[in-house]
């Protein structure tokens, strides 16, 4: 029994719900959804698009906590031998004490997953991600948190599974209490789900040098604005647009690179991109080496060179 | 009150990783104290500096050379350091149980961690000693006020920033922003060599079983067409869009 777990968001599915359900398949065998959440029913509906049984908790799942003890108790009371939740933050917040309490195995962040000679084994990054590593539980059962847009989203089945409602029973004993949510500003576009990403780093010389080229070419290409960790740092951006070891890890059709040199921190961010180029004014920068096509020149002008660039292309 | 500080000596984050037959080779590798793990040792000498009455004990399970990220925080401003010294390669799960019991032992208060340490790119240490504990943490936190038994943090979600309040005896883990790390100074180098560090083995601390096994490892290399386009900003910017439609096709 594969158990999925997943937090409704405003009342409905989150996609990742059905990346779990393609991880789901590709195990095998019985599955079931456990939705959590204020207003659970309309997103536990969604995901009996993907699975025979769904059931909804409705009641407080704010804190990690109180996800993780739903969610083993479903999972010891279904005998459930893999607990699968999305690595985002929430999910990797949860994920490993699921695994405490089960007394199981974690398999962390991963970007595939498999069974083979009887063991589960999945894919995942290291050292920044500049590793790629194969890992094997070697304990059950096995809490699996599948990194976001590693997998493509399962196709609904071809019936509507079974749902039922409950109530949470009360839970937390206000050691945790939590307060207020301010939403991330700037990002229109969420970097995560662009297709293209155009970033800026410190070689732009001010915030708004950087709002002046970064901007324009990221409405351009319909893409959305990406900095290094030295710019947020500076307060030129906002910290959700970070890409980098601290910040986003993003993998779109096409990166654009402007004025960043390329520290690891960065790359692990983004180099698993399917397109980068990238502007420097340092021939020698890191950046170069992970890039498909590179202009070494000053990005003051190659910057509204691309754009202008870009918009000649569109106008045909 | 007493503090853990838990640090992992990583690879330097411009080091170049290699792999030899399925397995990472670290040999000629610089190594250093995790970048977010510092940002914990700083938070604890920043709590005492606020006035707090604690005591700050630095502990990291793992090979001989871990010493080393112990030695600069006893050199920052712990007062203690414990070194579970073990070759073996323990999955989070598994070694947040060692240190667990070390925080059991010690009778901790708060234990802090990184975020996500540069090695096994791991997030899972932190909420996995809170549960081994059966406390409470905050992750990924940015800002943190001691009053009395009570945290109040802010940490960053998917969508943006949370404020907790959190009693202890909790744990909590960095994020960038939480601090700016300070350097040890010359004499506190040398007034840490006389400080305790104490090396246990994990025997000692009920020789757990992994969890999870490591059974290949490659450096991830993407090929990249590493084309340089030349000319003049206008003539090379036109060229790259072009190289972008017609053979990336992503425009």
């Amino acid at each position: 029994m594969v158990l999925l777990v997943t937090v409704e968001k405003l009342g409905r599915l989150r996609g990742t719900a059905a990346e779990l359900a393609a991880a789901a398949r590709e195990l095998g065998g019985e599955a079931e959804g456990l939705v959590l959440g204020a207003d659970p029913a309309a997103a536990a509906q969604e995901l009996a698009a993907y699975v025979p049984r769904v059931v909804a908790l409705k009641g407080s799942f704010d804190a990690a906590e109180a996800v993780a003890a739903a969610a083993a108790d479903r999972a010891q009371a279904l005998g459930a031998e893999v607990v699968l939740f999305s690595a985002d933050r929430l999910g990797q917040s949860a994920a490993p004490r699921v695994a405490v309490r089960l007394g199981g195995a974690l398999l962390e962040d991963v970007t595939a997953l498999w069974r083979e000679g009887g063991a589960l084994r999945a894919r995942r990054f290291s050292y920044l991600s500049r590793v790629t590593e194969t890992v094997e539980a070697v304990a059950s059962p096995v809490v699996v948190s599948v990194k976001p847009r590693a997998l493509a989203a399962a196709e609904p089945a071809a019936g509507a599974g079974q749902v039922s409602v409950e109530d949470a029973p009360a839970g937390g004993d206000g050691r945790k209490r939590v307060g207020e949510r301010t939403a991330a500003q700037g990002a229109r576009l969420p970097l995560e789900e662009a297709r293209v990403v155009v970033a800026g780093g410190r070689g732009l010389g001010s915030a708004e040098r950087f709002a002046q080229v970064v901007e324009p070419l990221a409405e351009a290409l319909g893409g959305a604005v990406g900095a290094t960790r030295a710019v947020v740092d500076a307060g030129w951006r906002p910290y959700a647009e970070q890409v980098g070891q601290t910040g986003k890890t993003v993998a779109p059709e096409l990166y654009i690179a402007l004025g960043i040199s390329g520290a690891v921190q960065h790359l692990s961010g983004m180099n698993r991109s399917k397109v980068v180029v990238a502007v420097n004014k340092d021939a020698d920068a890191p950046i170069f080496k992970v890039a498909d096509y590179g202009i070494v020149g000053d990005v003051e002008a190659v910057g509204p060179a691309l754009l202008a660039a870009v918009k000649e292309l569109a106008a045909g | 009150m007493k503090v853990l500080t838990v640090v992992r000596q990583v690879p330097d984050a411009e080091a170049r990783v290699r792999a030899e037959g399925g397995r990472v080779d670290l040999s000629g590798v610089t190594f250093v104290m995790d970048g977010m793990d510092e940002y914990g040792v700083e938070e604890a000498i920043r709590l005492r500096e606020a006035g707090h009455d604690v005591e700050i004990v630095a502990v990291a399970v793992g090979p001989e050379h871990f010493a080393e990220a112990l030695r600069r925080a006893l050199a920052l401003g712990a007062d203690r350091a414990v070194h579970v010294v073990t070759d073996e390669q323990l999955d989070p799960v598994t070694l947040a149980g060692v240190v667990a019991q070390v925080a059991r032992e010690e009778g901790a208060d708060l234990v802090l961690t990184g975020g996500k340490q540069a090695d096994w790119d791991s997030a899972a240490l932190g909420p996995a000693v809170a549960e081994h504990l059966g406390w409470p943490h905050s992750d990924w936190t940015t800002s943190l006020a001691l009053e009395g038994r009570e945290l109040r943090l802010q940490h960053d979600v998917d969508d943006g920033v949370e404020e907790l309040t959190v009693t202890l005896p909790a744990v909590v883990t960095t994020q960038q922003g939480l601090n700016e790390p300070r350097y040890p100074t010359l004499p506190n180098i040398m007034k840490a060599k006389r400080k305790e560090l104490q090396v246990r083995d994990l025997a000692g601390l009920g020789s757990p079983a992994p969890r999870v096994r490591v059974v290949s490892q490659e450096v991830q290399v993407r090929p990249r067409l590493n084309k340089v386009v030349g000319g003049d900003p206008a003539e090379a910017a036109r060229e790259v869009a072009r190289l972008l439609r017609d053979e990336a096709k992503v425009i």
